[in-house]
């Protein structure tokens, strides 16, 4: 058998490759001159998976933000926050003392904002629409998206989307809080929250625009996996993170428009006068005429984008995951095959278990046998995945660096976060829990904080295909165990309250005996949440810094991956191989196989060797 | 000023990481980039194995720590029967899940630790192993299938609405922005119907007051139940939706506008009971004011509470209610000191539909009593008395006919009663009119509803030879006076005994 590494990887592309130049290109790149066309209206993928990161990080500060101001006011009610106002303005209620403190109805807002841009904009844009953009095509063999224009419109109704809900931001009722849910009949009714006033106007057309988006974007993402796979690149042959891009973006198309349908009722009993959501209702002083609407309806439309959107979040990250795992243990993920099936697994469960967030809403509860089982089910191919990351692990030779660690904390923490959906998806514990801070636990640890270490790793992986340099290690590391520690300070003792019966979405517990003996440990989960903050602007300095002033790649391949982004140059330009595209001979995960440390996916089958998936 | 200084040492310590970061970059590129990835390596797989000793161990001390206040353990035993198999079923799940949870942290960076890159290792290529993953595939089904059957058992069996036989309480409570309000039934044991569109500020629940199930109902500003007896809560929304919240029963549901739910359960423990049980531990005798060491010590004061569980606008964390679970007899004490909400607050109001008020049970008990007192009395008065008549109050008819008002039937089914009981008693029903209007047509008018009356008593089987019914017109008036309220004296039913 040859030596592989030896070989030489241009050539064998310049030789090997696909030429799918029918024409020439004598003017050279004309589409991508100027300023405007290179950084702002770039129909790149490249350029637009950076513009939804770093649009995504805008908007991960102001939520992080958001959620340290009303830590404080759970952590440290008494404490004066007149020093605020000059931020918060009038939301800080300053008594005859010189006392500020959080109104309540800001405090709702806070909380509804805080969900409404993690969920949507940070994790679904900002990490889908990073990873997807940027490694669909690279990791593919193709020279862009199926469509770059929808790409690039992508990227700006998501930009309009947060444009219209940083206005209201400002607005002098306030944004809207009703918590990102946003059940009628509070949503819908101005009389029931300034929050639903003009704030809940511009946060259902704010989240129309975002709807548009998640639809262009996953239709292109669709069409560009199924139709631009270069030549060899059958589907059994795709790394795990292009299947979960593809499974992610099939599970939004079908998902987020039943959300635009839902939210279009809501338009239409807010404005037009119906009662899609509203019956019997005496609010005000006086009873209104709407009658015959369901508000529980709302909470089956809203959840059946609801539910498959948290898998929305979370799968990327599982193939950002195992791609990280298998490449720094320099062993092939274990299982590939169970890694995709299990994929699909989840997001076909994902659309029959809706339910289980209404469990306790007032729906017959005959019907909620039915999402029970469901629900449990998905723990199946959830644990199969589990297994096989840590199987991955067994036997290999890891490479710590910042990537590695946050895919390892990554399982750490989807285990913590995912075993207490056990509980909370069995219908009789959830008439207890649901509602309080266990549920805050679970789903802060199983989708919030884990899919932020995916993109965590993923961010520390690609940045030298990003931006040509590397990102500081030993700021990376301090980075992930500091955040590690710090997250599971604030969520872990939250089970303990969720245990004990506290309901989540309180702006005090002081009227309740039973909620009201838990000081110290809000206190510490303030601390803990101020602590991890800190360290996510270092992550932030250290990115921007990183990006001009960091180590410059010198290898192409630099973590001696498989795929196929790391045969392009290693500043790629718009078309992402000069020449020919390459042309693939085997799946990606052949690492430590034959005495060999890693064999590139473009490297045909050389005689003698072992195959063990074609 | 703190918060300032606190604010420049995270920047200086911002500063110093970073330095720290520049300086190992250029380190390893002095001992070169292989030699730092080995270092890199082994540092942090030996901080894998610390975390995971560290966060078990904190996992363990911090629960053990809290065991105490949270609901399930330590005093806080549910206070309700259903509460006692949730509390099961979690501490099932918990141990499943608890096992899971170490073994696979234990497996994740014990494997971190052990096989971290080392100088001349090579990773062992292992692409799958189907028996292998068949086993961890079929054995969380199993054990899923394990939980999910018991927690549906279960499930069904607390959601079942009550049975027909059952003998239960039902009390109804409505939450609005942003309070609970409760509602007993009364007497009657059924809460009456309500419309929202009847909701105003002196009737909470837009009670209808024609309805006669409404009368007796009372409007309670805590909940007070009898341990040990089935209850069923009407959960309902006047405005957003809310959650009826009792941790301490393991209860929860939401309210939801337009359609009432309902949840039962069986309290178990009184809230004596569950004092005597705090009263055993030590963090509660702490004093319950903690500016005043003096105060009652934390256990006595005590109470259940219902709170909201559904986000519901500002005022959501402040729907507090205090729950009460007494003896049999302390609550049967209690709901005597309870009144009817509409005999305290709406009768004869201008918002009591009901002309000269709506009657209650109670006051229906209180009227069959009288009158059949008074008949008792007229019929065994002596002979030289004068004639033996009786009023017979209470009943109406319509407006200009001798249609029977619904009411009415009250009152003439106690007279039903009176004549079956009493065989030998025959009596005339005698029709009275006021002096307005034209005298024959009073007279014809007076005769009709006499005659209805007797009508009414025969259909209900009292032999008609015991009944005649006779119309006066105007012309026996009892109070000559020309006012409206000699008027209202003058037209009456008699009862003449024979």
């Amino acid at each position: 058998m040859s030596n592989i590494s030896q070989i030489d990887q241009e050539k064998l592309i310049h030789e090997d490759g696909f030429n799918d130049h029918f024409h020439e290109h004598h003017d050279g790149d004309k589409y991508q001159m100027g300023f405007l066309t290179k950084y702002i209206f770039s129909m790149d993928h490249k350029m637009i998976a950076k513009q939804f990161l770093i649009t995504g990080m805008v908007w991960a500060v102001i939520g992080a933000l958001m959620s340290l101001v009303f830590r404080l006011q759970l952590g440290f009610p008494e404490s004066d926050m007149a020093w605020l106002r000059p931020i918060l303005g009038q939301w800080i209620v300053v008594n005859d003392a010189g006392v500020g403190t959080l109104s309540t109805e800001f405090y709702y807002a806070l909380v509804t904002m805080h969900g409404t841009i993690l969920v949507f904009f940070v994790l679904t844009a900002g990490l889908s629409g990073t990873f997807s953009n940027l490694l669909i095509p690279l990791q593919i063999g193709a020279r862009d998206m199926a469509s770059p224009f929808l790409n690039m419109l992508s990227y700006w109704f998501f930009f309009l989307a947060g444009i219209i809900m940083f206005i209201s931001l400002f607005l002098s009722t306030g944004p809207f809080s009703g918590g990102w849910t946003a059940y009628p009949p509070l949503s819908l009714l101005p009389q029931a929250s300034d929050g639903s006033k003009a704030g809940m106007t511009l946060w259902s057309i704010s989240m129309v625009f975002f709807v548009v988006s998640v639809l262009l974007g996953g239709i292109n993402y669709v069409t560009t996996v199924l139709n631009l796979r270069t030549k060899g690149m059958s589907m059994w042959r795709l790394p795990l993170t292009v299947w979960s891009f593809l499974i992610t973006a099939i599970v939004g198309i079908l998902s987020f428009p039943v959300l635009a349908a839902a939210f279009f009722l809501v338009i239409c009993d807010r404005s037009l006068g119906t009662s899609f959501y509203l019956s019997e209702i005496f609010i005000g002083g006086q009873a209104l005429d709407h009658v015959g609407g369901s508000a529980i309806l709302y909470q089956h439309l809203f959840w059946f984008l609801g539910h498959p959107e948290v898998y929305i979040i979370i799968l990327p990250t599982m193939g950002i995951v195992s791609e990280i795992l298998s490449i720094s243990s320099r062993k092939p993920i274990f299982g590939y095959k169970a890694m995709v099936m299990s994929l699909s697994a989840i997001s076909f469960l994902s659309f029959i278990v809706w339910a289980h967030h209404m469990f306790m809403s007032g729906m017959n509860p005959f019907i909620t046998n039915f999402f029970v089982i469901f629900t449990l089910i998905i723990a199946v191919p959830s644990a199969v995945k589990v297994f096989n990351w840590i199987s991955t692990l067994y036997k290999g030779n890891i490479r710590f660096n910042s990537a590695s660690l946050f895919a390892i904390g990554y399982v750490s923490l989807f285990i913590s976060g995912g075993l207490t959906g056990i509980f909370l998806g069995n219908s009789t514990i959830d008439i207890q829990l649901h509602d309080t801070y266990f549920v805050v636990a679970h789903f802060h640890l199983v989708m919030g904080v884990a899919a932020f270490f995916g993109m965590f790793a993923g961010i520390y992986h690609w940045f030298p295909k990003m931006f040509g340099r590397f990102m500081n290690e030993t700021v990376g590391k301090i980075h992930f165990w500091g955040t590690l520690i710090g997250a599971y300070m604030i969520f872990w003792p939250q089970h303990y309250l969720g245990i004990a019966g506290v309901p989540r979405r309180y702006y005090s517990f002081e009227n309740f005996d039973a909620f009201s003996h838990f000081g110290t440990m809000n206190k510490v989960i303030t601390i803990a949440a101020f602590f991890t903050f800190f360290l996510q602007v270092l992550f932030l300095i250290n990115f921007f810094y990183s990006m001009y002033r960091g180590r410059k790649v010198t290898n192409p391949n630099p973590w001696g991956a498989n795929t196929l982004e790391w045969t392009t140059p290693i500043n790629p330009g718009h078309g992402n191989w000069d020449g020919n595209l390459p042309v693939v001979h085997r799946w990606p995960y052949d690492y430590s196989k034959d005495g060999e440390d890693h064999i590139p996916q473009i490297i045909p089958i050389q005689p003698g060797e072992t195959v063990v998936h074609q | 000023m703190t918060a300032f200084i606190i604010f420049i040492c995270l920047v200086l310590l911002a500063i110093v990481i970073i330095q720290v970061g520049k300086v190992t970059e250029l380190a390893s590129k002095i001992k070169g980039e292989e030699e730092a990835q080995y270092q890199s390596n082994f540092w942090n797989s030996n901080l894998s194995l610390i975390f995971m000793v560290v966060f078990l161990g904190a996992i363990f001390v911090s629960a053990y720590y809290y065991k105490n206040s949270m609901l399930g353990y330590g005093p806080h035993i549910a206070a309700s029967k259903h509460g006692k198999t949730i509390d099961f079923l979690f501490n099932v799940n918990l141990w499943f899940t608890g096992i899971v949870f170490v073994l696979t942290h234990i497996a994740l960076f014990w494997f971190a630790y052990k096989y971290s890159g080392k100088r001349n290792h090579r990773a062992t290529f292992i692409s799958h192993d189907n028996k292998l993953e068949i086993i961890w595939t079929a054995i969380p089904a199993a054990v899923m299938t394990l939980l999910v059957v018991g927690g549906l058992d279960a499930w069904n069996d607390i959601m079942a609405d009550i049975k027909e036989k059952d003998e239960y309480i039902e009390i109804e409570a409505t939450g609005m922005q942003f309070a609970w309000l409760l509602r007993y039934p009364g007497a009657d044991g059924k809460l009456g119907t309500r419309d929202f569109k009847k909701i105003s500020s002196n009737n909470p629940f837009g009670q209808d007051w024609t309805d006669t199930k409404n009368l007796d109902d009372i409007h309670a500003s805590e909940i007070v139940l009898p341990v040990g007896k089935k209850v069923r809560v009407r959960i309902t929304s006047r405005d957003v939706l809310h959650s009826f919240f009792l941790p301490h029963f393991r209860v929860k549901m939401d309210a939801v506008p337009g359609m009432p739910t309902y949840f039962v359960f069986t309290p178990t423990t009184t809230t004596a009971e569950y004092r005597q049980r705090l009263s055993r531990y030590n963090e509660w005798q702490e004093p319950s004011d903690p500016k005043d060491p003096e105060s009652k010590p934390r256990w006595q004061v005590f109470d259940y509470e219902l709170a909201c569980a559904e986000l519901c606008g500002k005022g959501h964390f402040s729907m507090r209610r205090v729950v009460r679970i007494v003896s049999e007899d302390e609550y049967a004490q209690w709901l005597k000191t309870q009144k009817s909400y509409y005999t305290e607050s709406i009768k004869g109001t201008a918002d009591d539909p009901n002309a000269g008020g709506q009657v209650s049970a109670e006051e229906l008990k209180l009227r069959r009593e009288t009158f059949l007192a008074e008949l008792e009395k007229v019929k065994t008065q002596a002979a030289d008395a004068g004639e033996k008549v009786v009023q017979l109050g209470h009943i109406g008819f319509e407006t200009g006919s001798a249609k029977l008002t619904t009411e009415s039937k009250y009152q003439l089914d106690n007279l039903f009663e009176y004549l079956q009981s009493n065989a030998d008693v025959k009596i005339e029903l005698g029709g009275h009119t006021d002096s307005i209007g034209d005298a024959a047509v009073n007279l014809k008018l007076s005769g009709e509803r006499a005659k209805s009356v007797a009508d009414y008593l025969i259909s209900k089987g009292i032999d008609a030879s015991r009944v005649s019914s006779k119309g006066y017109g105007s012309t026996k008036p009892v109070d000559s006076a020309d006012t409206e309220e000699a008027r209202a004296k003058n037209r009456r039913t008699e009862i003449k005994f024979l």
